[in-house]
This record gives C-alpha cells, structure tokens and sequence, in this order.
C-alpha cells in the first residue's frame, strides 16, 4: 500500500486539513457559475434594446413596458395566481390532516402503502401525469374551465406541502400536547391553543412549497389548459414558439424574481423551524 | 404511542380521506384509464374505439408495410435508446461533478454551508421552463457561446458553432435542470458523516483517495444512490429540453408522448409510450430500493 511509504511530514500536513484537494475550490467556482450563467444571461437580455435576443445593442426598459401592457400576459398571470393560491389552500389542507394522521396515529396498518401514496404524484414523470388526467377528465366529460387545471395542480401540490409539515410535526415535542391534556384541556382545545401554533412554520413552509411548485408548473397545465384558461408559463412556451424576443426574457425574468421572493421567504421560515428545534 | 395524543383508528382513517380520495381519484384512475386506453383502438378522428386490441404496442416495435405485413421498425426503440442514454449521461455528469462539490460544501464552516446550499435551491425552484429556454439564448445561431469565437475570427461573421438542436444541446440541458436535485441528496448524506473516522483514516497513514474511496464513499452511497435516482427519472421523461434544444427531429420518451396528444392525436400510442415509460421509473425506483437496502445492510457492522 503506497500510504505506508508517506513520511511522516505529509501525513502531518494531511491530518490538518483530511482529505483536502485543492481543485475541489475551483471546481465549485465553475460549478456555481455553470448553475447562474444561464439566468445572468436570461436577466441581461431581457435589457437589450434590440428586437433580436441574440445581439446586444444597449440599455433599454422598453420590454417591460411591453409585457406590462400585454393584455395576454395578464390575463395568463391572473389565472396562474388563481390556480396557485386554490390548490395551495386545498391541498394544504389534506397534506396537515393527512400529516397529522400520520405522525400522530401511531404505528398502523397501510402506514407505508398511505405514504407512498401521497408519494405518487412525485414519482410518476409529470407527462405521464399530464396526459393520463387529459384522458380522464376528457373520459368523464369534465370541463371546468380553470377548475380542471386547479384540479390537477392540487393533486401534485398535496406532496410538497406535506412534506414540511410532517417534518415539523416530527420534530415537535409531544410532551407540551400532553401536559395540555393533563390539564384538562379538550383534544380541541389542545390542538387550537398547542398543535397548532408549533405547527403553523411548517404549515406555512408548506404552502409557500406549494404555491411555488403550481406557479412554475408547466407540463400539467400545458396538457389541460384551453385556450381561456392559459397560465403564464403556458403563455411564455407559446412566446418562445413564436420566435426568441426580449419580451420574453423580461417576462421570464419577472418569473424568475417572483419565484427567488419566495423562495428566500421558504429559506427564511425553514431556517427559523431549525432554530427553534 | 401514548394515549393522550394519538389518534384513534376511526379519526386516523378519517383525517386520511381527503388525501387517499383526492389521490385515488385524479392520480391513481386516471392511470388505470391510461393503460386502458393504451390497449384500445385508435379513432382516426381523434379519441379511441373501446375495443381490445394491442395494435399500440405492436406499433411501437413494428409497421405495416405495403402487403400488411409486420416489419420490425427500430424508429421507436432509437427514440427508447436516446432516452435512456441521455438520461443516464446526466445522470454520470451529476454524480462525477455532484460529489465532489457537496465533498467541498461540507467542508465549509456552518454558515458559509448554509449560503452554498441556498444557492444550489435557487435555480432548482426556478421555472425549468425560462431555464431551459436562458439555454436556447446561449447555445443559439449568434448567441452567448457563438459570439466570442466570431469576435476571434474563428467563426465567419454569421457562423455559428450549431450547438443548439443537438443531443449535446439536450445533455446540457439535463444536466443543468437535474444537478441541484444530485447535490444536495449526497450533502445531506455527507452532513451525517462521523468525520473523525476521516481523521482516523489520515491517522493510519492512508492516502486521501484511499479515504475517499473507502471510507467516505460508502458512508455516502444513500446519498449518491437517491441523487442518481432524483436525476435519473425525471431526466428520463423529461419533455422540455428535448422539446426546447432538441428540436423536432430528436425526440425522447416524454416528447414523444406530448406529440402523440397534442399534435398526433394517437392517444392509444401516446398512452402504451406512456406506459412503457412508466414502467421504466418503477423498474428504476424497484432498483433503488434493493440498492438502498443492500447499502443499509453493508453500513452495519
């Protein structure tokens, strides 16, 4: 073995830092500047005075002041935040009574078959999903207009919202819940005034989850949308199929903020869940 | 459990209604339908004739030529091929640069830990959508990556590397979308890592490498074995870089499922694709619960 053959110097000088390789830095400099490069391009472009994306012909506004009077676009973002907030606020719902079942129910029959259950919308590929609730709802003659794709995105939802919660409810003490009972608070009460409030992190982490995971959702709602329901990701791919313009870098750029705002807030509020732990 | 705060039976099932009802009804039948249909008969006018038949499956290895007889017609299985070449190239370039990183990322004091992986989960909860499409800007005829080379005269003034529309284009695209989700699996997995048998591994006189290989690795193989898997499947039937880099002659799996519906309209063929992509992930995740189990198994003393 060659590591028997080192001097004692370079042993030494490995115990320091172990296992160090110093390509290790570089390589994660080029690997975060491959994960941005793209959406530092997407955002610069979206400033080009140009017609044509590709070329760069200086500083200009005027593409926002396009998408921001495009009738389409807000009509496409109207309906993609009333989808995202209904099927956040549903399958909120199910994922805390689904979660609390299952943290709180104790050890069951059909545990591990409930949970990979609820599983499911994650693990079957999104265009499966998307072309086998088509056919469904084509099947029992279903046309809600925005109400199928709410539908749809709540049951994608149910998961990440679950997630979350269930984490939180994991690591929550039980102790507080039952010294409430012993108390001789109701289960009600105990659940209102005690469950609840240490929950409502989770919960909240949850329904940003959810509310991201359906605004940026395309496959599903490519699949199911209509002509009057289109939601903004829809609207952008028919953008982008109609040629590459700066309009539609702006828009995805206004996206992209809405999704990094959130984002930041989940961080913020998981971030918070950890410390309190 | 204690008595105080679980659930009772009656209140457990009923608190799991809405899940199981919402679940079964818009997620698990509507996959039953779907390979209902993807034995039925195609309805030229669109949507299918209830009849049994597996003219849908046949058709995806076989076609009819002129005599109606069945010929063997590789265009479908290339079509599986590319797919799973794809998928499984992303999922090698994730793992061989993934690794490393996370290695890198673990290794950083706690607050700096906690930046880097905020900044991993930003693209990843952005739309795969716009950034599929930030590609097409930059490996497009005069885009990102053309520009400098026609700077440098390595290009003529309207050339173009014609990176984009390639299988390249499409590897990028995988790549891109799927690294955060082969990160931060293995970071979490290194997180745990006990670090002094690290530091016992150096004490002993072994080599770096040997300690990576031998002590790191396997500690973290659930890490590496379910960020494989987190690539690998969406990867897999993955329709929009395919669609948005690929252009239309270089289909995969998950594109040649939406063109059946939404341009086709041979819902009986698009559904057996369907299926048989399906089949795909499930053969995948069976592979990673054994793998998974037999990595729990040798983690045991």
């Amino acid at each position: 073995m060659s590591a028997r053959t080192r001097t004692r110097a370079e042993a030494r000088s490995g115990a320091g830092r172990i296992a160090h390789f110093s390509w290790l830095g570089p390589l994660a400099l080029v690997f975060y500047a491959f994960l941005y490069f793209p959406i530092v391009v997407l955002i610069a472009y979206s400033f080009n005075d140009s017609r044509f994306a590709m070329i760069w012909q200086g500083f200009s506004l005027k593409w926002y002041a396009t998408v921001l009077e495009n009738g389409d676009i807000q009509t496409a973002s109207l309906n993609s935040l009333v989808v995202a907030t209904t099927a956040t606020a549903i399958s909120v719902s199910i994922a805390t009574v689904a979660a609390l079942a299952l943290a709180r129910g104790g050890a069951f029959r059909g545990k591990t078959l409930s949970m990979g259950l609820i599983a499911l919308p994650i693990v079957v590929p999104e265009i499966v999903t998307a072309v086998a609730t088509l056919m469904f709802f084509s099947a029992i003659g279903l046309s809600l207009g925005l109400g199928n794709l709410i539908i749809a995105h709540t049951v994608f939802c149910i998961p990440f919202a679950f997630m979350p919660i269930r984490a939180r409810l994991q690591g929550m003490d039980e102790t507080l819940e039952q010294a409430a009972a012993d108390l001789y608070a109701s289960r009600w009460e105990a659940f209102r005034l005690v469950t609840l409030p240490l929950l409502a992190p989770g919960i909240f982490a949850g329904a940003v989850l959810a509310f991201v995971i359906s605004l940026d959702d395309f496959i599903i709602s490519l699949m199911i949308s209509d002509a009057g329901t289109t939601t903004l990701p829809v609207y952008i791919f028919s953008m982008i199929r109609r040629g590459v313009t700066p309009e539609v870098n702006a828009v995805s750029t206004i996206l992209f903020s809405v999704s990094l705002i959130l984002v930041s807030i989940y961080w913020m509020a998981s971030r918070r869940k950890k410390d309190e732990a | 459990m204690n008595g105080v705060t679980a659930m009772d039976a009656r209140r457990r099932w009923l608190a799991l209604t809405p899940a199981y009802l919402v679940i079964g009804v818009f997620m698990v039948i509507p996959l039953m339908i779907m390979v209902a249909i993807s034995f039925m008969e195609q309805n030229v006018y669109g949507g299918v004739f209830r009849v049994f038949s597996t003219d849908a499956y046949t058709q995806f290895l076989f076609q009819r030529d002129f005599d109606g007889n069945l010929v063997f017609n590789p265009a479908y299985l290339i079509i599986l091929g590319r797919s799973v070449l794809l998928a499984g190239a992303a999922t090698l370039i994730c793992v061989t640069v993934g690794f490393p990183v996370a290695w890198f990322i673990v290794r950083q004091p706690p607050r700096v830990r906690n930046i880097l992986v905020f900044l991993i989960t930003i693209p990843f909860w952005t739309n795969l959508l716009v950034r599929a499409y930030a590609w097409v800007i930059i490996l497009g005829r005069g885009g990102v990556i053309d520009s400098p080379f026609r700077a440098l005269g390595l290009l003529e003034p309207d050339g173009t590397l014609g990176l984009l529309y390639t299988n390249t284009a499409i590897l990028i695209g995988l790549t891109y979308t799927y690294l955060p989700l082969m990160v931060l699996p293995i970071y979490a997995s290194l997180e745990k890592l006990d670090f002094r048998l690290v530091e016992a591994a150096s004490d002993l006189y072994a080599d770096k490498w040997w300690t990576m290989r031998q002590v790191v690795l396997p500690l973290a193989a659930p890490g590496v074995i379910a960020g494989a898997i987190l690539v690998f499947v969406p990867a897999l039937g993955d329709f929009i870089s395919p669609n948005l880099l690929g252009g239309a002659k270089r289909l995969t799996l998950g594109s040649l499922v939406q063109f059946q519906f939404a341009t086709a309209r041979n819902w009986p063929f698009g559904a057996a694709v369907a299926v048989i992509l399906l089949v795909f992930v499930m053969a995948s995740l069976a592979l990673y619960v054994r793998l998974t189990r037999k990595a729990a198994r040798a983690g045991e003393p």
